[in-house]
């Protein structure tokens, strides 16, 4: 199931699609990638941080009254939402800031959509002393105002980029052209499990500790592994994260839900396994929303973080192998589960995170009682009150 | 250049063969195609080929430029929201060999992966033109390109940087045709002040390893500056700088700039001292 070490392929998925400048830097990161992951030394630190820092390990909470709404299902919600900044994002950046320290290098960019990413790598510039400039296009510095704020307050440097469709894939685009140009000096923090080798498997590698504790603490509970784990999906960091573990138990049901907007049919969504086809974008094959040339579709989601035309390739061979589904969730299916989970257990979810949620509405219906269904908490809604408050007309 | 010519040698090959022969760098400019508009861009290149440009590279505007800096961006943009497709971008490229010029050209991988690498490749040929530039197209994923391209008998063009190794120099050369694309400096596309040292060090570094002739590109903007890297480059691409006088005013004064820029840099080219 693994890519291959030197070109990152998961069957006809991802590899690297970038300018030749950038080959030595991914070069060095695929190295450092391998070298690390027998480095006891970097396992500690890394380790230190989780337990001192961001909160690990993340607790499993049983959702009672949820679950009424899910056709009585037993439901864990992994608590990532409970890590410091909130959502699994830390995880990945924490261990990419300690890569950039071990490199030498001092500064680091990043791309954000929602800001969480954002957040969590100007979190850990400022725990590290690394300088951090956080590229987010201007329609989401609008969205996610807040989270701009968040950033500048923990001394990053927040530019909004104007260029194309003004989110999240602009960003990337311009922390690319960033990266390009100073890479003697800086490391890309990519947020998310897409982009060139190394890259998604240097970020599911960050993130597998997500579902190494779940797993064990599921089996600890339950005496048994779950019938399904559900995480949702933009560019897919916090779902191969949980599933990843998961992905040799074949009896586990893996599914992944992807942001549909209006419709699949409205043509309105974000859904790159459910509504597109495969193509290259951001250094990788994968699947994406595309015109019939191969420009890339501007994608919709209320959701800030699931907005992205694109997806990771270790996605689109899961998906084409069978090992795990992909469902939309429609903006109005995702703030129903979101509504009810704030006022049955007390937890108010990202809007991201509310795709899975609505998505465990759906499977546990159909599965009943006897299901045991994991989900991803992936991150804490604060960010999205004011999306939720307009939404539901409360302000 | 290699000594042997091929019986199946591209426009492209030819012409820089033939500025080899005269002791001169040959001239390549860049234009996206249906920029400013389609009318405007075949303008554009009438002006590039009759002030003495050798080649022509037609881009294929994209929605998702990541080695373009500003200005390449905004005329993308502009020639995507005139509507621009695939069918376009061939238009293009044969009015521009039509004019007797040699024509390729440039564009991201996706758009090749979804009109299908061979149909390209044979609409490329059909069109007149002498090959393609693909910048993020990588070694390791370029095999099929390089396979449907040769089938149509047109030249594969890949871009090194200055922070490309040797060995991958040489992995890069054994797969390209037509010429080197060497990019001046580790950044995008734009207009810079200065040619950057590491141009002539990359050119230097890449003769050791390859016949191939060697185009410099990325930030090359003022006739100075092509005058300089004309001394020990076989090709001098200009983009930016031809697009800016294009970006600002009316069609027939940009025109104008555009064919006072080209003849300026036409002269520069040629009056460059040969290292």
């Amino acid at each position: 199931m693994t890519a291959t070490l030197d070109t990152g392929l998961f069957g006809p998925y991802g590899g690297r699609y970038v300018p030749e400048a950038l080959i030595a830097a991914l070069d060095e990161l695929a190295q450092m990638h391998q070298a690390i992951k027998s480095d006891q030394e970097f396992a500690a630190e890394l380790n230190h941080l989780h337990k001192t820092y961001s909160g690990r390990p993340s607790i499993l909470t049983e959702a009672h009254r949820f679950a009424d709404y899910c056709g009585g299902a037993r439901l864990l919600l992994k608590r990532e939402d409970l890590n410091h900044t909130g959502s699994h994002k830390i995880n990945n950046v924490l261990g990419q800031a300690l890569m950039t320290k071990r490199m030498g290098k001092k500064r680091v960019i990043a791309e954000t959509g929602a800001g969480q990413h954002g957040v969590a790598s100007a979190t850990a510039a400022a725990l590290l002393g690394l300088e951090c400039v956080v590229y987010m296009g201007e329609e989401d510095t609008k969205r996610q105002a807040l989270n701009v704020a968040r950033m500048r307050l923990l001394g990053a440097t927040v530019v909004p980029v104007t260029a194309g469709s003004r989110t999240l894939k602009d960003a990337i685009n311009e922390a690319m052209r960033d990266w390009v140009t100073n890479v003697e000096s800086t490391h890309y923090i990519l947020g998310t499990v897409a982009g060139p080798h190394p890259f998604p498997v240097m970020v599911r590698d960050f993130h597998r500790i997500i579902g190494d504790e779940a797993r064990a603490q599921v089996l600890e509970l339950t005496g048994a592994l779950p019938t399904a784990v559900l995480a949702c999906v933009g560019g897919g960091s916090n779902a191969i994260g949980i599933f990843y573990p998961f992905i040799e138990d074949l009896g586990v049901r893996l599914i992944g839900l992807e942001a549909g907007g209006d419709g699949l049919e409205t043509g309105r969504h974000a859904s790159a396994i459910s509504g597109g086809r495969p193509g290259v974008l951001h250094g990788a094959r994968s699947y994406m929303l595309q015109d019939e040339d191969g420009q890339t579709v501007e994608s919709h989601s209320i959701s800030a973080g699931l907005d992205y035309p694109g997806v990771g390739p270790e996605h689109a061979h899961l998906h084409d192998i069978g090992r795990a589904e992909y469902w939309p969730i429609t903006d109005k299916e995702a703030m129903e589960a979101f509504s009810l989970l704030c006022r049955t257990e007390g937890i108010i979810p990202a809007i991201e995170t509310a795709h899975a949620l609505a998505g465990a509405m759906k499977l546990g219906k159909e599965l009943g009682p006897d299901a045991t269904l994991l989900i991803n908490l992936s991150g804490r809604g604060d960010k999205d009150v004011q999306t939720a408050a307009d939404y539901f007309g409360m302000v | 250049m290699s000594s042997v010519a091929s019986a199946k040698q591209t426009t492209l090959e030819k012409v820089l063969h033939e500025a080899r022969a005269e002791k001169r760098a040959a001239l390549i400019g860049y234009i996206p195609a249906g920029f400013p508009t389609i009318e405007g861009c075949k303008a554009a290149i009438d002006v590039l080929v009759d002030s003495g440009f050798d080649a022509v590279e037609i881009g294929y505007p994209y929605s998702d430029p990541v080695m373009d800096g500003p200005i390449i961006q905004e005329a993308a943009d502009i020639a995507l929201r005139n509507g621009v497709k695939a069918k376009d971008v061939f238009s293009m490229l044969s009015h521009t060999t039509s004019r007797g010029a040699a024509g390729v050209v440039m564009t991201y991988w996706n758009p090749i992966e979804q009109y299908g690498a061979t149909r390209f490749a044979e609409a490329i040929s059909a069109a007149g033109g002498s090959g393609v530039i693909t910048p993020d197209l990588s070694f390791e994923q370029a095999q099929p390109w390089k396979t449907s391209a040769e089938s149509a008998g047109i030249n594969t063009i890949f871009v090194v940087a200055p922070s490309t190794t040797d060995e991958r120099l040489q992995k890069v050369a054994s797969i390209t045709s037509g010429f080197i694309y060497a990019a001046s400096l580790m950044g995008v596309t734009g207009t810079r002040t200065a040619i950057s040292n590491s141009a002539q060090e990359l050119v230097t570094r890449i003769r050791k390893l390859s016949d191939l002739p060697i185009a410099v590109g990325l930030g090359v903007s003022t006739p100075e500056q092509a005058r300089e890297v004309a001394t020990y480059a076989d090709g001098v691409i200009i983009g930016s700088a031809l697009i800016k006088e294009l970006l600002a005013g009316d069609l027939d004064s940009g025109l104008a700039k555009l064919r006072s820029l080209a003849q300026s840099l036409v002269a520069a080219t040629k009056s460059a001292e040969r290292l």
